[in-house]
């Protein structure tokens, strides 16, 4: 029997969601209007009032929210409300310029945290559970997010946060953690400490693993359900919008993430254009908050990209799915013209027998020409004795990629860990192009 | 009458062949032979030690990746043309050599033939009975 936090919101019928929606989005255009400088100019320059927005079509005219406006107004200018009302704030790690910040009330903090229990419950957790939450803890919504959902669920939760592999695993064994809460490049780093401590995963407690914050494939879903020997699912969340808990995987679903649509109206956009796509189709991922006090969102480009699905899910909840995420229209590589992304990179490596998930892609350009290196660590499964059984297995990834993608790359087969392990989200990409 | 061979997998930086023997010796573990095979980016080298276990577990404990596989020992007079005659031995009973390296012992009296082939157990059986004689781990170790 599935399992809901908020039966009611999550299983509306779509009319009632989309009369809730409808007049959450009137209420919160109208608010920012008032209240924000940066907003109201934008919709000034557009042409468009609040009055305007009388069916949720009419949401495509408003202007976009990217993350250079997040940055223009660094650090508190699109906040709506005073300072003495925002009890905290959270910030992105700003590698590639000023970091973003958003903030949070009291009455956010309390939504979020009732988002983040209906996602642990999507995965099946209740108050009985024991949540090792190995997000980061800090600037990062990951750690402190998902941790506040815990205690509001009523389970106990571990605040281990990310790092001291070893000493996670000792706490994992002696608190019989049920659920793990942690990036997927991590849990593989947990698993593959595991191994080398000589702890059996099934000597564990742990069920399942609610993973996110950086795109993954689902032959490495494959991978850490067999390392781990759980049930892995998918948690979507971004802190522009709000932080972990914006949409979650269903234990019940096949495939696809709920959107938590009486919170966040999704859209799917041609990233080039910026034109709303047809439902299922595939493009960036836009989402507006409907609820949100101190750092509300209109129309924010994630960049991530997905498709909604709006079929019946077996779960019982109405609530849209988006497909899940497995790449960014930034950590997209044109690599002599084809879009070649990251995780299917992964997914062909993930589908050889013997491949472990440790690789990173090294792009070049070598005069006029760009060249993409994929470097794949030899583990003691794949290792031979022999160079020609290196070589077809090199030539297999080789050959592999070229059939999935249509780009001829470098394979590389270095030595047994000498890739980064990650601490928090994984580096996969090194672009050494100067564009 | 397989013997053991260490097999251990080297990316193409300097040092590492230093390291792996430091390594070794660190352990007291003797090296009785070796070989690398390289291409451009990767070499595989591969040891005869006398200490197998030992060794597997020193270089894996120092993050080498490390496998282990049977090779055959063929002892032969070491004069001009003991190589060739193993050699068309193995041409007639149409064995597959995987690749071969070669050892002279202290005395050097005798060359010992490392190979790897194919099918090890038709290779065991056709070498003696066409009379060479066949040295266990043991039994090099010793030499």
């Amino acid at each position: 029997m599935t399992l809901y936090w908020e039966e009611e919101m999550e299983t509306l019928p779509r009319v009632g969601l989309e009369s809730i929606q409808l007049k959450r989005l009137q209420h919160l255009v109208a608010r920012v209007y008032k209240t924000v400088a940066p907003y109201r100019e934008k919709m000034d320059a557009a042409g468009v009032k609040p009055e305007d927005i009388q069916s949720l079509a009419d949401l495509a005219k408003l202007p976009f929210t990217v993350k250079e406006d997040l940055r223009d107004n660094y650090p508190f200018g699109l906040f709506t409300v005073p300072m003495d009302q925002v009890v905290r704030v959270h910030a992105s790690s700003g590698t590639t310029g000023k970091p973003t910040v958003v903030g949070y009330t009291k009455k956010d903090i309390r939504t979020w945290s009732g988002l983040m229990a209906r996602a642990l419950t999507c995965a099946g957790a209740t108050s009985k559970d024991m949540v090792h939450n190995a997000y980061g803890y800090g600037l990062f919504t990951g750690g402190l997010g998902a941790h506040y959902g815990i205690e509001r669920l009523g389970a106990t939760v571990i605040p281990v946060s990310g790092g001291n592999t070893k000493r996670q695993i000792t706490i994992m064994k002696d608190f019989k953690s049920t659920v793990l809460l942690a990036t997927p490049s991590y849990a593989l780093n947990l698993a593959e400490t595991m191994e080398g401590l000589g702890v059996d995963p099934q000597s564990l407690s742990l069920r399942v693993g609610v993973f996110g914050a950086e795109p993954w494939s689902e032959n490495m879903r494959d991978e850490v359900e067999r390392k781990l020997n759980i049930k892995a699912v998918d948690i979507y969340g971004l802190s522009e919008v709000m932080g972990p808990g914006v949409a979650m995987q269903c234990l019940e679903g096949e495939k696809g993430l709920h959107v938590f649509e009486d919170h966040f109206l999704p859209e799917i956009i041609d990233p080039d254009t910026g034109e709303v796509l047809p439902p299922g189709e595939k493009g960036e991922l836009v989402f507006t908050t409907l609820t949100k006090e101190a750092f509300p969102i209109i129309r924010y480009r994630t960049k991530d990209i997905s498709r909604l699905m709006y079929d019946e899910c077996a779960c019982g909840r109405t609530l849209v799915r988006m497909e899940k995420v497995t790449g960014r229209t930034d950590d997209m590589l044109i690599i002599r013209g084809v879009n070649v992304f990251p995780s299917q990179i992964e997914h062909v490596l993930m589908g050889i027998e013997g491949v472990e998930p440790h690789y990173q892609i090294v792009v070049n350009r070598e005069g006029n020409m760009d060249t993409m290196s994929v470097e794949v660590e030899v583990s003691e499964n794949i290792f031979s004795d022999e160079i020609r059984k290196l070589e077809a297995l090199s030539k297999r990834i080789l050959a592999d990629i070229k059939d999935m993608l249509g780009v001829t790359c470098k394979v590389k087969l270095v030595e047994h860990k000498t890739i980064q392990r990650s601490e928090g989200k994984a580096q996969r990409v090194i672009d050494n192009r100067k564009l | 009458m397989k013997v053991e061979q260490i097999a251990v997998f080297l990316e193409n930086k300097s040092g590492r062949l230093a390291e792996i023997t430091a390594t070794l010796a660190a352990e007291n573990i003797n090296i009785r032979a070796l070989s690398v095979a390289d291409t451009a980016d990767f070499g595989i080298l591969r040891l005869i030690v006398d200490n197998v276990e030992k060794a597997k577990a020193t270089l894996k404990s120092n993050g080498f990746t490390v496998g282990i596989t049977n090779v055959v020992a063929v002892e032969v007079a070491d004069k001009t043309g003991g190589l060739a005659d193993v050699l068309k031995t193995i041409e007639e009973e149409k064995l597959n050599v995987e690749y071969m390296y070669a050892f002279v012992n202290k005395t050097g009296e005798n060359a010992v033939l490392i190979f790897r082939f194919d099918d090890m157990d038709k290779a065991i059986e056709s070498l003696q009975r066409t009379g060479y004689t066949i040295l266990s781990g043991k039994e090099i170790c010793a030499l």
